[in-house]
């Protein structure tokens, strides 16, 4: 069972690694305004998120994804279907 | 009021402090003349063109000209309609009978330009339900394409076969799906091992679509693009290109051998709502496309000069995209992007015109200076353009901490 609260943690990993700037992340923490992530950066860290839970996330969902509390209930919902 | 231009700001003031250190904007070239295809008159100096991707060097061929002059003489300037109103000319019809021959396949879709067909193709082949599987460094009238659509749009590792194929064995079996390639990716010059792809996609039942915008007309033995010679033609559904490289007009198109293909004319949006183009231009594509199928010593040449200039820029230091030289297109890699514009500006003012290219066009950060060959380059001009590479790299320091 992936619950929420690991599905979060894990993406907070991956996220670490793509910011330089070392903006404190916490669930309301936006890709495009506060990590100041390009439309590439994001569709990378989708890629590597799709890997680590063997799912599948259409890019055409992303601009419903402008958090990373919005981005760990999506992962969640996508894990558990 | 909030000012509906203010989301530009960062993008405003990168320029402003680009342009500030003296250095011209690169986005804003005006060709005052152009005496060939390898030459134009840039500043009141003469230039030589080494960004064009006129890659058969088609846009002064007699023939061309010829046809396009008479077509605009006896048709008039412009059609000031849709191809499926009043826009489609006898000219359309014979540019489109031009492509099937070229690509002997029994449907040919001729579009305004390039970017519509793609926007046009991948919008309308794939719909609600289905997926757009597309390689992540592809064009951007592809991306577009995806969101004028209602695909789900899934995105694999560049020329990744091993990627491809997890993320397709990720999808619903009976689930539609397209699997969108490039031939050559022409940010870096490299080609896709289409062999390897265009299985694994047929493998998992998806469709495919590879845009040849820079792969036409010296690739494959009659000239059809990279598919050609990698052997995979009976497997692409349908290949895309453009008019605006080899073929030295404007334009795009979709070919395929699908027996229902014609009803793409009636649904397929960008393809509906525009007006056709003009009469000229589609004579001038036709006689271009029927001289192409025959440009063997073009091509020949074409190749020559692109592995010379790869291999000479090596030699003269410079890191290069790809090892070895695998289309026209030649991409040097640069640090930075201030040394990318004073190298490009340096360039310029020594008469060599190549294109500057940064992110988000290019992948992962990457800037360059892309050159592209024209079959009509001279050895004298390839000679003067590795000299002056060398005479700029220096100028810039680029060679200093190597």
């Amino acid at each position: 069972m992936t619950d929420r609260a690991q599905v979060y943690a894990r993406i907070i990993e991956l996220i670490e690694p793509l910011n330089p700037k070392k903006v404190a992340l916490t669930e309301d923490t936006s890709f495009a305004g506060d990590l100041e992530m390009d439309s590439l950066t994001v569709m990378d860290l989708v890629a590597s998120m799709e890997d680590e839970w063997d799912i599948v996330m259409p890019l055409n969902m992303l601009p419903d994804l402008e958090t990373v509390g919005q981005v760990a209930d999506a992962v969640t919902r996508l894990v558990t279907k | 009021m909030s000012d509906l231009f203010s989301k530009f700001d960062a993008l405003i003031a990168e320029r402003a402090g680009v342009l500030a250190k003296g250095i011209r904007d690169p986005f804003a070239i005006v060709m005052q003349e152009v005496k060939s295809p390898t030459v134009a008159i840039i500043d009141g100096k003469e230039t030589i063109l080494l960004g064009t991707y006129n890659y058969m060097g088609m846009t002064f061929d007699p023939d061309v000209i010829a046809a396009g002059e008479q077509a605009l003489r006896k048709f008039g300037a412009g059609t000031t309609g849709s191809r499926v109103l009043n826009g489609t000319y006898q000219g359309h019809k014979e540019c489109e009978d031009a492509l099937k021959d070229f690509y002997g396949m029994s449907h040919a879709m001729v579009f305004s330009t390039g970017y519509q067909a793609n926007l046009g193709m991948v919008s309308t082949l794939a719909g609600k339900g289905d997926f757009i599987i597309l390689d992540a460094d592809s064009h951007a009238s592809i991306y577009d394409g995806c969101y004028l659509g209602n695909a789900d749009i899934v995105r694999f590792k560049h020329n990744s076969a091993e990627d491809l194929e997890k993320r397709l064995r990720r999808l619903p079996p009976e689930a539609g799906k397209l699997v969108i390639l490039e031939g050559v990716y022409s940010m870096l010059g490299d080609i896709a091992p289409l062999q390897e792809l265009v299985a694994i996609a047929k493998a998992h039942g998806a469709m495919v679509l590879v845009d040849e915008a820079h792969g036409m007309g010296f690739f494959g033995e009659n000239g059809r693009g990279v598919y050609e010679a990698a052997g995979v033609a009976d497997d692409v559904d349908f290949v895309v290109g453009t008019f605006s490289k080899s073929v030295g007009t404007v334009g795009g198109f979709c070919v395929s051998n699908h027996p229902k293909f014609e009803i793409l004319r009636l649904v397929c949006r960008p393809y509906t709502f525009t007006a056709s183009l003009p009469p000229a231009v589609v004579a001038c594509a036709a006689t271009s496309i029927r001289k192409l199928m025959h440009a063997g010593d073009k091509r020949a040449r074409l190749w020559d000069m692109s592995r010379k200039l790869h291999s000479g820029l090596i030699a003269r230091g410079f890191r290069l995209a790809t090892d070895s030289c695998e289309s026209a297109i030649v991409s040097v890699l640069m640090p930075d992007q201030e040394t990318t514009v004073r190298m490009w500006q340096a360039m310029l003012e020594l008469g060599v015109y190549v294109n500057m290219s940064r992110p988000p066009a290019t992948p992962a950060g990457v800037f360059l200076l892309r050159c592209s060959l024209c079959a009509e380059h001279s050895a004298e001009q390839l000679d003067t353009v590795l000299e002056r590479f060398a005479m700029a790299g220096t100028a810039v320091g680029l060679f200093a901490d190597a």
